[in-house]
C-alpha cells in the first residue's frame, strides 16, 4: 500500500516540486550523476528483498541453503508453486484454502465498505447536517487506534456473539475499518461534482436518489475504483485481526497462513517465498490496472483542496 | 394553470442573509422578471421556488396550493440554471431529452420534441456533441432547450442570456418573448440586465440584498421608482442625483443652483433631498426656463446618441444629446431640466417623495 501511494503522489504534480522545473530537468540531458547513484542505491535496497524472494521461490531446496548463496546458475523449479496449491496428499493445500479465504474476505468487505461508504460520503457532501465537521472527525478518529489496541476487546465481543474464527467476523471488522476511509476519500470526489447536476435532474422529474444514481454516480466511478483498491489492499494485507480472531485452517486468510509456515524446526523457505509471491501478485496487478485512477484518486481526492 | 406565489421567504447562509422576507405574486401567464445586482438573492429566490434549498421561513404556493414542502420533481417546473448544469456525460440530444425521459414519454414524442427545440434554438448541428465541446453561448441555448422542451407549470430562468453575444442576445430576447406569447406559459425570469428586464417583462420585481424594493410594470419601475436605489439601478445611463433642499417655491442645490419647486414636491423646507434627473429629460441649451449652470466635463459618443457629462458643483449630470453635439471640456454650459419628469427623494430614507403629489 505504501508503495502505491508513493508512486501515485510522485507521478502527479506535487506542491513541493513544481511541475515546470521538473519538466525542464526532464528535457535536459537526463539526470545528474548523483541522482542516478542515489536512485540506484535506493532501488537496490528496495528491490533486493523482492528479487531474493522471487529467486528463492524458483530455486530447488538444495540451492536455497547453498553457502555461499548462488545468484545465477541454479536449477529453476516450479515445485514450490505447485506445493502452494496442491497438498501432500494430492488434494487442496491449506495454503490454497487460505488464499481463497483471503479473496472472499477482502472482496466482500470491500464491497460492503463501498456500498455503505459511498452513499454516506454523498450525504456528507450534499446535505447540511448538525455538527457535520464533528461527525466527520469522529468517523476519522476510529482509524486513529492501531488494530492491536482494539483487538482484545473485539476478541472478547466476538467470542460472546459467536463471530470468533469465522469469515463473517473478519469481513465485518475489515468493513468497519474501511467505511471511514471510504467516506473520507469519496467525500473529496463527491465535492468535486457540482450539485447542480442533481438539482437539474430533480427538476427534470427524477427523485433525489435517482438523480444521484443516474447523474452523479457515473462521474464517481474513477474515485470509487481508487477507493475500493485501497480498501481491498488493506483487507488483503491485514494481519493482526486475522491472526487473533481466526485459528482454523478453513477460515484463516493468507497472511497468518504464510506466517504459520515459519516456526517449526525446519522452515521450507522455498514454499514461504512462493506463497509470498502468489500473495503479492494480485495487489500489484490490481494496482497496475487502476494506476491512472489511483493517481487521480490521490491527487484529486486527498492531496488537492 | 401556472401561478407562483411566494410569501416571506427567508434564507441565510451563515452570516449572509440571502433572502429577507421576499414576497412575490406571479400571475398565470406572466413574464415576470426579477431584477437585481449580483448577490441580490435572485438565484436563491428561484431555487426556493424550485424547492432545491430548505428555507428558513416562508411559503411557496403553486396554482394556489401550498407546495412549500413538495419535492422539486413534484412541482412541475422547468429551470435554466445560471451555470447551465448540463449533464457532462450526456450528448446535447440526451440533455434536451432528459426531462421527457424522466417522465417516461414515448421515444417518438421525444425525438420530435428535441428536433423542434433544436430548430427553435439553432443547435441542430450540436446534437451529438457533449457539453465540454460547446461554447458558453451554445451551452446556454442547450440549457434553454432542455427547459423549453416540456410544458411545465412555469419556467424559471436564471440569467439565461448573459453569455450570448449582443446580436444573439437581442435575437433571443425577441425569440423568448415570442415563445412566451405562443405558449401562454408563466415565466419567472432572473436577470441583472435592466434593458432585458424593461424590454421583456410584464412585471418587474427589483431585488436588493434579499429584499424586494419595488414590484410593477417596467414603465412604473422606470417612471416612478419607489426609492433612490431603484432609480439609480434602473436606467442607462444611470439617473443623476443632486443634493438639494426646498426653500419656499424654489429648490436650492448644494452647489448653489436654484430651480422652481415642482408642485408635487411635498417636502418640508430645509430637509435634505435628492433631485433625480434622467439623461433623456435633460438637454444642453443656450436658454431655457429651468436651467442648471455647469461645466462641460466630457462627451461619450454612443453612435445613435452622445451622452454629455456636465459637472454641476461636485456632481456629474448625464445628459442625452444628439450625436452631432460638439463641445470642449471646461466650457460653460446650461442644462435644461424637464421638471415634470424629475424625481425627488428624501436624502435620509431614500424613499421617493414624488409619488404622493403626482
Ligand atoms: N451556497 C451558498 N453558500 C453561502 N452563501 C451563499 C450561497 N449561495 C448564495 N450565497 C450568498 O447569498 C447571496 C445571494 O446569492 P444569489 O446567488 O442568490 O445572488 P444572485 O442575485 O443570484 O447573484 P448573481 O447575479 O451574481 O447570480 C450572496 O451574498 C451569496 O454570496
Ligand atoms: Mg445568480
Amino acid at each position: 500500500m505504501a508503495v502505491s501511494v508513493d508512486e501515485a503522489v510522485s507521478a502527479g504534480p506535487t506542491p513541493d516540486r513544481p511541475p515546470p522545473a521538473r519538466r525542464v530537468r526532464r528535457r535536459g540531458h537526463g539526470r545528474s550523476v548523483l541522482e542516478v547513484v542515489l536512485l540506484t542505491v535506493l532501488a537496490v535496497v528496495m528491490l533486493f528483498p523482492v528479487l531474493w524472494m522471487i529467486e528463492t521461490s524458483i530455486k530447488e531446496n538444495r540451492d536455497v541453503y547453498a553457502v555461499p548463496a548462488e545468484f545465477f546458475g541454479f536449477t529453476v523449479t516450479l515445485d514450490h508453486f505447485r506445493d502452494v496449491f496442491v497438498g501432500a496428499d494430492g488434494g487442496r493445500s491449506a495454503l490454497s484454502v487460505a488464499f481463497l479465504n483471503s479473496v472472499v474476505v477482502a472482496g466482500v468487505s470491500t464491497v460492503l465498505a463501498t456500498v455503505l461508504g459511498v452513499p454516506a460520503a454523498w450525504a456528507y457532501s450534499r446535505f447540511t447536517l448538525k455538527a457535520k465537521k464533528d461527525q466527520l472527525f469522529f468517523i476519522l478518529s476510529t482509524r486513529f487506534m492501531p488494530p492491536v489496541v482494539v483487538v482484545v476487546p473485539i476478541f472478547l465481543m466476538y467470542r460472546q456473539v459467536g463471530l470468533i474464527d469465522s469469515k463473517l467476523g473478519l469481513i465485518l471488522i475489515y468493513a468497519a475499518f474501511n467505511v471511514p476511509f471510504t467516506i473520507w476519500m469519496m467525500k473529496g470526489f463527491v465535492d468535486e461534482v457540482p450539485a447542480e447536476y442533481e438539482d437539474a435532474a430533480m427538476l427534470d422529474g427524477y427523485s433525489r436518489l435517482q438523480a444521484f444514481g443516474k447523474f452523479t454516480l457515473p462521474l464517481l466511478v474513477p474515485g470509487i475504483a481508487a477507493t475500493a483498491v485501497f480498501a481491498l489492499i488493506f483487507s488483503w494485507n491485514e494481519f493482526v485481526f486475522a491472526i487473533f480472531l481466526t485459528s482454523s485452517d478453513d477460515v484463516r486468510t493468507a497472511p497468518p497462513a504464510i506466517a504459520g509456515l515459519i516456526g517449526g524446526t525446519t522452515v521450507d523457505w522455498g514454499l514461504v517465498a512462493a506463497a509470498s509471491v502468489v500473495f503479492a501478485l494480485p495487489v500489484l496487478v490490481f494496482a497496475y490496472l487502476v494506476r491512472r485512477h489511483l493517481v487521480a484518486g490521490v491527487t484529486l481526492g486527498a492531496v488537492r483542496r | 394553470m401556472g401561478t407562483v406565489a411566494v410569501q416571506g421567504l427567508c434564507k441565510s447562509f451563515g452570516k449572509v442573509q440571502a433572502l429577507d422576507g421576499v414576497t412575490l405574486d406571479v400571475p398565470d401567464g406572466a413574464f415576470f422578471v426579477v431584477l437585481g445586482p449580483s448577490g441580490a438573492g435572485k438565484t436563491t429566490t428561484l431555487r426556493a421556488i424550485a424547492g432545491l434549498d430548505r428555507l428558513d421561513a416562508g411559503t411557496v404556493h403553486l396554482d394556489g396550493r401550498d407546495a412549500t414542502t413538495d419535492a422539486p420533481a413534484a412541482r412541475d417546473l422547468a429551470m435554466v440554471f445560471q451555470n447551465y448544469a448540463l449533464y457532462p456525460r450526456h450528448t446535447v440530444y440526451e440533455n434536451i431529452a432528459s426531462p421527457l425521459r424522466a417522465r417516461r414519454r414515448p421515444s417518438g414524442e421525444i425525438s420530435a420534441a428535441v428536433e423542434r427545440m433544436s430548430d427553435l434554438l439553432h443547435i441542430g448541428r450540436l446534437l451529438n456533441r457533449r457539453p465540454a465541446q460547446l461554447s458558453g453561448g451554445e451551452m446556454q441555448r442547450v440549457a434553454l432547450a432542455r427547459a423549453l422542451v416540456r410544458s411545465p407549470r412555469a419556467f424559471l430562468m436564471d440569467e439565461p442570456l448573459t453569455n450570448l453575444d449582443l446580436k444573439l442576445r437581442v435575437e433571443m430576447r425577441t425569440e423568448l418573448t415570442r415563445i412566451h406569447r405562443s405558449l401562454g406559459a408563466t415565466f419567472v425570469y432572473v436577470t441583472n440586465d435592466q434593458v432585458e428586464a424593461l424590454s421583456m417583462a410584464d412585471q418587474v420585481a427589483v431585488l436588493k440584498e434579499g429584499k424586494v424594493q419595488q414590484v410593477g410594470t417596467p414603465t412604473e419601475v422606470y417612471e416612478r421608482p419607489a426609492n433612490q436605489w431603484v432609480a439609480g439601478f434602473v436606467g442607462s445611463p444611470p439617473i443623476s442625483l443632486l443634493p438639494c433642499h426646498a426653500e419656499g417655491d424654489r429648490l436650492v442645490g448644494a452647489a448653489g443652483w436654484t430651480l422652481p419647486r415642482p408642485r408635487w414636491a411635498a417636502a418640508q423646507d430645509g430637509r435634505p433631498l435628492l433631485l433625480g434627473l434622467r439623461a433623456e429629460d435633460l438637454s444642453v441649451e443656450r436658454r431655457a426656463s429651468a436651467t442648471l449652470p455647469g461645466e462641460l466635463y466630457g462627451l461619450e459618443p454612443l453612435g445613435d446618441r452622445t451622452v454629455v457629462d456636465v459637472r454641476v458643483g461636485a456632481q456629474i449630470l448625464k445628459v442625452k444629446s444628439r450625436p452631432t453635439i460638439t463641445g470642449t471640456p471646461g466650457e460653460q454650459v446650461l442644462v435644461a431640466v424637464d421638471l415634470d419628469r424629475a424625481h425627488l427623494f428624501d436624502a435620509g430614507t431614500g424613499l421617493s417623495l414624488s409619488e404622493a403629489g403626482r
